[in-house]
């Protein structure tokens, strides 16, 4: 037992002026994205899937070309066929997307952030952006590298296009953003259910299930809903020939999934500042 | 200085901590105790701001902990043994955490030094023994070098070597002045370690007292005389004011009487003393003595009788 003496004075510490700042956070944030391994396992899967899928179907494409008949020449979409893999890519960056902030609940990471810097809404918002740019630079880089080269790999005698073909511009930058807003969509819906399993599972039936449920409905309901879902948007975006009949416009669809992800965004920025952490 | 006052937390009809009021002051080191389940680690949560009271306030240094300035500078704390992600190194934890609060990434290596993490800093933390774990959360708590520190059971899961460096470090950091609450459900430990508790059952305050007021209030301590004329010497004492049994073994235990006293009154008498030897409580027992009523899973138990020894002294 400790001998009862008086105590020692309070230990009195200067404190540098001000206070914890937004560009603390986004450092703190930014090393904690880059050191798991999650982050790079993702990120590759995204580039991958993003640019390979694309290679491989614009190189088949050019090998049976002299086996298509007109029509077929005519409607085929050169962009669009290079940027096939960003449906694909679209669940990896989802998948970061919860993990970035799923993976601080499952391992109790966030109550240690939070007893570092606990104003929550500001630790989040850096989380927000920190992901948001890392996911918009990989996804538009994926995007651009896969439009260029399945291009090349189309050449002729294939109809290739180049970004000033009518709508491949936006058919590349549209389709890079669509995955970025789906990443943060992930980001999202990780922070409103706080487990990977659950988030992940919700951000894969937003894009293939609820897709399959409405097509059950009666035709003139399903394409009025349809019309507002991810995955037809992400088609759309693609696109530069023969819009679906019923879709929004590219640009539009982007404004809607956009509105999705702020929205998602903002409700799980109100839950994270309310529950207990 | 930590305060809580009136502080509750329910969780639907669960009352986990109910109009919990205590001071920790700096300078001593404060153990937390209580049975399991009794509130500490959602106490020590809420003053970090983690979860919300029901009602009630805690606060450090006289302002919420969300209000704070520089919190990782002011206040640290290990709340939960590998509170960590399994891929990521120790080092990249202690900088994510650093830079938060604008330290420079120094500091980082001087706390892996500090707790011996050394070797392993850039090893992922997954692999990390539940030790190395708590000597890791121990690094955060102390990353920004701050005058109020909170560890929820820091020596679980050490050897006793840890153990051992975690007193140390705990009573040294109490030393410099700074406000120390540490809980535990070692009670010997905290017998060792801890200047004042804060003992809570059921989430309730049951007393905040110092350690040795809580032993030395404790109905369990007296001494066993052994005396040729013990019924004389019984007499003599009984006359005195204290209180008197005689045991079956023919010794007298006295309660009310410090051995001084008996030994003095004995020489003047004058009988002769074969023992003359203070039973002391252990802090266990103090705390056994205290919680009987509010500890909710109750085993079968047995009174055992006081013990020599001396959780306290050894």
């Amino acid at each position: 037992m400790s001998t009862q003496t008086t105590p020692p004075p309070a230990l009195e510490k200067t404190l540098p002026s001000g206070r914890y700042g937004f560009f603390d956070l986004l450092r703190s944030e930014w090393t904690k994205i880059r050191t798991v391994r999650s982050t790079m396992w993702t990120i590759g899967v995204t580039v991958v899937l993003g640019i390979g899928i694309g290679a491989l179907v614009s190189a088949l494409t050019r090998s049976h070309w002299a086996s298509m008949n007109i029509g077929q020449r005519v409607s085929f979409d050169a962009p669009a066929t290079s940027l096939i893999g960003i449906l694909f890519a679209q669940f990896a960056i989802g998948i970061l997307g919860v993990l970035v902030i799923s993976a601080e609940y499952t391992t109790g990471t966030i109550r240690a952030t939070f007893s570092a810097a606990p104003n929550r809404s500001r630790v989040f918002a850096a989380k927000v952006v920190v992901f948001g740019v890392l996911s918009f630079i990989v996804a538009e880089f994926t995007s651009f590298a896969a439009f260029f080269l399945g291009q090349f790999l189309l050449s002729s005698p294939a109809t290739h296009a180049t970004l000033s073909s009518p709508g491949a511009f936006r058919a590349v930058f549209g389709g890079g953003l669509f995955v970025c807003m789906l990443g943060l969509i992930g980001l999202g819906l990780g922070t409103i259910i706080r487990h990977t399993a659950g988030a992940i599972s919700a951000f894969v039936a937003i894009l293939l299930v609820l897709p399959i449920i409405t097509a059950a409905l009666p035709s003139q309901i399903a394409q009025d809903i349809r019309k507002f879902m991810p995955d037809r948007i992400g088609v759309d975006v693609l696109t530069t020939k023969s819009q679906d009949f019923g879709s929004f416009s590219p640009w539009v669809g982007l404004l809607i999934v956009c509105i999705y992800a702020v929205v998602l965004l903002a409700i799980g920025a109100s839950m994270l500042e309310r529950r207990d952490a | 200085m930590i305060e809580a006052k009136g502080l509750t937390k329910h969780y639907g009809d669960k009352h986990a901590v109910e109009q919990l009021s205590f001071t920790v002051r700096p300078g001593v080191v404060t153990g937390f105790l209580g049975p399991n389940g009794s509130g500490k680690s959602t106490t020590m949560r809420m003053i970090m701001g983690l979860d919300a009271p029901t009602a009630g306030d805690a606060t450090v240094k006289g302002k919420h902990f969300k209000n704070l300035q520089w919190p990782l500078r002011e206040v640290g704390a290990l709340l939960e043994a590998k509170a960590i992600h399994p891929g990521r190194s120790a080092r990249a934890h202690l900088t994510m955490l650093a830079q938060t609060n604008h330290l420079p990434n120094s500091r980082v290596d001087e706390l892996l030094e500090l707790v011996g993490l050394t070797s392993v800093a850039n090893k992922r933390a997954g692999k990390f023994s539940l030790g190395m774990g708590q000597r890791l959360g121990i690094a955060a708590a102390l990353l920004g070098d701050p005058e109020i520190l909170l560890f929820d059971e820091p020596v679980n899961g050490l050897d006793p070597d840890g153990i051992r460096w975690v007193r140390n470090l705990l009573k040294g950091l109490a030393r410099e002045g700074r406000t120390v609450f540490v809980s535990s459900h070692l009670m010997s430990e905290m017998a060792l370690t801890a200047d004042e508790v804060v003992i809570i059952g059921r989430g309730k305050l049951i007393s905040q007292t110092s350690i040795e007021d809580l032993l030395s209030q404790s109905t369990e301590n007296f001494v066993r005389v052994r005396s040729p004329e013990a019924a004389k010497l019984k007499a003599a004492l009984e006359h005195q004011g204290a209180v008197v049994a005689l045991e079956d073994d023919g010794s007298l235990s006295v309660r009310g009487a410090n051995e001084a006293a008996i030994g003095e009154l004995a020489a003047t008498i004058p009988v002769v003393l074969h023992e003359l030897a203070p039973q002391s409580a252990s802090l266990e027992e103090a705390f056994m003595e205290l919680t009987e009523d509010s500890i909710e899973y109750h085993g079968t138990t047995t009174s055992a009788g006081p013990t020599n020894s001396t959780g306290a002294k050894s």
